[in-house]
């Protein structure tokens, strides 16, 4: 498979009334055609933020560094008119809430097919067309009537499938999908999954799936990266991160979840929130809350390091390996010191 | 023996005359002292007006909510009644459930004061019950933008807490938060109940949370209760089509791909509910009678079950 996105040292610094912060800091992410790459991690731990960078979306202010390349194009240098070209066409964005994403007083057939018109230079009764047989895919019932509807007189979940008919409208190659069902109930965002499964099976649709329900992410993604303040802590296939996680942000991730299949026993929260912009501990942004942290935890910061194939760690101490050697740490005795928990 | 909250052949309407519809339509429930009940279905359900309708901020177009022995009239222009303080109410969102003008410890304050107490006495229970719901006493001396989503929950926890409430009716309290302070604010109500004997109705879209913390559950779907019984026992058998799709749709964190099973169609407009069983049009194993007979609640397998096909015991009666 060759890789259709390829992001290398990615950094966005945003800068507010207290100074310049790092929002992304130091991300690489390949994306193939055809597979799905699942984004984890809490508010805050700049998910949405590394997508919009990827459209030239950023608020004003913000500087990048490093590098995003789609199909050899780099993302990062390229001009507000080239971005146009891709923007909707190649790269298509589906954000969490279909309140803001759509306009209200626009016909979802405007919506739906003014993009088109634009990119594929098609007629409106071609691009009329279209837009009904999208509809149709994503499961608006009398697609042709929707058309002239406004997206007010629609339920939540069906304004997240026209949100959804509109990103796909130009078929993209890639599609950022930021908490595409996270609004949504369960019955709906299975049926949302399926179509995502779908197009990428018959149409080769690459996914970047952004969200903090990992129930989401096993059912789709086929690799996993999750971030904490910013930075990755742990990528690598879905089976591996998922059954046996061993960064213990993502094992704490884990047991935070209710589990189907376990007992009804009390859930187990990671202690703390989330650190907030220009407040990111020093070291392992993650140490005030694990449980596994050491006096080293509170100056080094981890970088990524390869612990299986394409399975990649930020967290020297590794106190989840099932007792199997492991490149790099020095420290072999674990304790639990609290540190400055919060 | 008269249950803490009883509900009787409960209907909310929302609208006028000619647009009326009918979201909670002929609801029977109780709730008892130190028992958590689950409500949950999808959006749309009517989950939420049966919620405010139980502690009167809805009014019942027909039947009754009965709070500790007397009747629970709708919020009107009229003060609500005393008696009524023990039943409180936490909304879905801490961020516009909590006044952004006043200190966090006049927020909690108001419920003691409210009942009587004094300022000095309401100070004092202030930073006891901030402690109860694991928040610092200098809390108190702050705003509500200072604190994180799940820290405002427990804020609002601690706020109908200062009521000492017989029950809670709390509405899909942990949904806007991240997935970690879902799990706290989860375990605190469970710990509430457990430690202090009150009631909580805990109403989730989410059926996999609901069985965390809930002995009952009961689901909704177009108005109705669909099902209800002991939180394990319809997990882990659920007779209802509908329970059994809701349980199939939520994916598993297990990292085996496994793609959850869809439930095709929407939950159909209130407005015009199917004929029969409102569930027939969606319903995996409908049958020809399905569109016509409105199925009842039958006993089976140790709950109340309504449907034609699983729970056929007795002849459902036509609808009206």
């Amino acid at each position: 498979m060759s890789d259709l996105l390829t992001v290398e040292h990615l950094s966005v610094a945003l800068s507010t009334g207290r100074g310049s912060f790092k929002a992304v800091d130091d991300v690489s992410l390949t994306v193939a055609t055809g597979e799905i790459v699942g984004i984890a991690g809490e508010s805050g731990s700049g998910k949405t933020m590394t997508a919009l960078t990827l459209l030239g979306l950023l608020p004003h202010g913000a500087r990048t560094a490093g590098s995003a390349r789609f199909d050899g194009t780099e993302l990062l240098t390229s001009s507000a008119r080239q971005l146009r070209k891709i923007r909707g066409r190649q790269i298509a964005m589906v954000s969490q809430d279909p309140a803001t994403s759509l306009h209200p007083i626009l016909t979802v057939e405007r919506q739906l097919t003014e993009h088109m018109r634009y990119h594929l230079g098609i007629s409106r009764s071609e691009a009329r067309t279209r837009a009904i047989d999208l509809l149709a895919t994503v499961r608006i019932p009398d697609p042709e009537h929707a058309l002239g509807t406004y997206p007010g007189q629609f339920s939540g979940g069906m304004r997240q499938r026209i949100a959804i008919a509109v990103a796909l409208a130009c078929e993209p190659r890639l599609l950022l999908a930021d908490e595409p069902t996270t609004a949504l109930d369960v019955t709906v965002q299975a049926g949302i999954l399926l179509l995502l499964q779908r197009l990428r099976q018959e149409r080769g649709l690459a996914v970047v799936i952004i969200t903090h329900d990992l129930g989401v992410m096993s059912a789709l993604a086929d690799r996993v990266c999750v971030m904490y303040a910013g930075r990755m802590a742990e990528v690598g296939p879905r089976s591996e991160v998922l059954a046996q996680p061993r960064h213990p942000y993502t094992r704490g991730l884990l047991d935070a979840l209710p589990h189907p299949e376990g007992g009804a026993a009390q859930l187990r929260p990671i202690t703390g929130s989330p650190p907030s912009l220009g407040h990111v501990p020093t070291g392992c942004a993650f140490h005030p809350r694990c449980p596994h942290a050491q006096t080293s935890c509170t100056t080094d910061r981890p970088e990524l390091a390869s612990i299986a194939p394409g399975h990649l760690l930020a967290c020297p101490i590794d106190p989840l390996a099932d007792g199997s050697p492991v490149d790099g740490p020095s420290e072999t005795t674990v304790t639990t010191a609290a540190g400055t928990a919060l | 023996m008269t249950s803490l909250v009883q509900v009787s052949g409960l209907c909310v309407d929302y609208g006028r005359r000619s647009g009326r519809v009918r979201a909670v339509d002929g609801i029977d429930l109780t709730v008892e002292p130190g028992e958590i009940l689950g409500l949950v279905g999808e959006s749309g359900c009517g989950k939420s007006t049966l919620g405010r309708a139980i502690v009167g901020l809805e009014p019942a177009a027909e039947g009754s909510v009965r709070f500790a022995g007397g009747p629970v009239a709708a919020l009107g222009r009229r003060k609500r009644s005393g008696s009524l303080r023990k039943l409180q109410m936490v909304f879905q969102d801490p961020y516009s459930s909590l006044n952004p003008r006043r200190l966090v410890g006049d927020l909690i304050g108001d419920g003691v004061v409210l009942g009587g107490g004094s300022k000095k006495a309401a100070s004092d229970r202030v930073r006891e019950l901030l402690d109860r719901v694991g928040l610092p006493t200098d809390a108190a001396e702050k705003y509500p933008h200072e604190f994180s989503g799940g820290q405002r929950q427990r804020i609002a926890i601690a706020r109908t807490l200062a009521a000492d409430p017989q029950c809670l009716v709390a509405d899909e309290p942990i949904s806007a938060l991240d997935a970690s302070a879902q799990a706290q604010v989860s375990n605190l109500l469970g710990d509430l109940v457990r430690q202090t004997g009150l009631a909580l109705v805990f109403i989730s879209h989410d059926l996999s949370v609901v069985r965390q913390i809930a002995h009952r559950v009961a689901v909704m779907y177009l108005g109705r209760i669909v099902e209800v019984g002991a939180t394990e026992q319809v997990w882990t058998a659920p007779v209802h089509p509908y329970t059994e799709a809701l349980i199939a749709a939520i994916p598993r964190a297990d990292g085996a791909g496994v793609l959850p099973v869809d439930l095709p169609g929407d939950v159909p407009d209130p407005a015009r509910p199917p004929s029969g069983c409102r569930f027939h049009p969606r319903c995996p194993i409908a049958q020809d009678r399905c569109s016509v007979v409105d199925p009842r609640p039958v006993r089976v397998d140790g709950r109340d079950v309504a449907c034609l096909v699983r729970a056929p015991e007795q002849a459902g009666s036509l609808s009206g």
